[in-house]
């Protein structure tokens, strides 16, 4: 086997769940056939990825939801590596953007992080049942309950 | 955190398997041989993306089955360095704070990278920091399970694969069902990980999600 390229392309983590996703649903329409054998492998890793990545903000994306985050972190001169850590894990405090922006004290004021803060809430989709506790206050979520 | 890896690798199809479309037979090779295990250098591989070309196949005297080469690629795990991953306290020890994230464990936070000041509680086995307030200093546990947030400050590949009589064999075995053979004694008495993950959470923001919430 030989590896041509160890680094073609970073994957976001919705990307990778999705990935995952449609391909556990293909592998249980195809039924227990014979030829699934030999595939724990497969299964296990699965499994446990997508146990992982459900606990995630990115199941909760989809490509349209990805492309408008992309389009609106255009004005804020973030590297790709920095939007695509956003993307990952919405940090809703400027702590949290402070790790992921590097140099951030430099690069951006107190205002832009608030602003930042304000942009990832807005357009990832958040855990509903967290939500109502974390202080984050977007316009489009339901304030009662 | 993840990124994709292009490949290339001779696909050896047996007979039995003439029947279904090549593209499946062979998504389901690369699966069994790759999926969950390390390549070194390379990452953790997760599963199949593409299949991106397929060149003829052939079939060699004295056996039936088909051999393609595939240029595929892969999903890899493999964190950038500097990178901020969650994941869990799977357990503590002197080595430092033991981080596991589902389908990945091998990651560790060494004691010189934990918030500093920081003790090691031989009595309950658990690291902890002794934050200091205006109050004093409070002892905040990194107990087993919590959710903890950690930079990657470098990772650590190990070569795994067996050794061949007097020079080592840099080859791998390419068939799957070799790869399961037991290890050589001589190399080591515990099984090292081939590839490790070393975290720092020295840095406001990082450690217990629950020490940042409020």
């Amino acid at each position: 086997m030989e590896v041509k390229n160890a680094n073609a392309a970073i994957l976001s983590n919705y990307e990778v769940f999705k990935l995952l996703t449609d391909l556990k649903e293909q592998r249980k329409d195809s039924g227990k056939n014979k030829h699934s054998a030999g595939q724990q492998n497969l299964n296990t890793i699965m499994y446990e990825t997508l146990k992982y990545l459900s606990k995630t903000p990115c199941s909760r994306q989809s490509p349209e939801i990805v492309k408008e985050f992309l389009t609106t972190m255009m004005p804020h001169k973030l590297t790709k590596a920095e939007k695509l850590q956003l993307l990952n894990h919405r940090p809703q405090t400027a702590v949290e953007i402070q790790l992921m922006v590097e140099e951030s004290e430099e690069r951006l004021s107190e205002e832009q992080i608030e602003e930042l803060i304000q942009t990832v809430a807005g357009v990832l989709p958040g855990d509903p049942e967290q939500e109502n506790t974390a202080p984050a206050d977007t316009e489009m979520d339901e304030e009662q309950t | 955190m993840f990124v994709l890896v292009e490949m290339v690798d001779t696909v050896r199809i047996p007979p039995w398997n003439f029947q279904r479309k090549l593209n499946e037979a062979i998504a389901e090779e690369l699966n069994k041989k790759l999926a969950n295990k390390v390549v070194y250098n390379v990452g953790l591989c997760i599963c199949l993306y593409d299949i991106t070309k397929l060149e003829d196949s052939y079939i060699f005297p004295g056996d039936g089955a088909s051999h393609t080469k595939v240029h595929f690629r892969y999903v890899v795990f493999h964190p950038c360095l500097d990178e901020i991953l969650v994941g869990k306290i799977k357990y503590c020890s002197q080595e430092g704070v033991h981080v596991t994230m589902g389908f990945f464990d091998d990651i560790l936070i060494p004691p010189e990278s934990l918030q500093q000041p920081a003790k090691f509680d031989e009595a309950e086995q658990v690291w902890l920091w002794e934050y200091e307030t205006d109050e004093g200093a409070h002892d905040l546990y990194m107990d087993q399970g919590e959710e903890i947030r950690f930079r990657v400050s470098d990772e650590l590949f190990v070569d795994t694969s067996p050794t061949g009589p007097a020079s080592a064999a840099p080859e791998t075995p390419a068939q799957p069902g070799q790869s399961t053979a037991p290890p050589p004694e001589d190399s080591m008495e515990k099984k090292e990980a081939p590839y490790t993950l070393i975290g720092t959470i020295c840095e406001p923001g990082l450690g217990l999600l629950s020490w940042w919430n409020s």
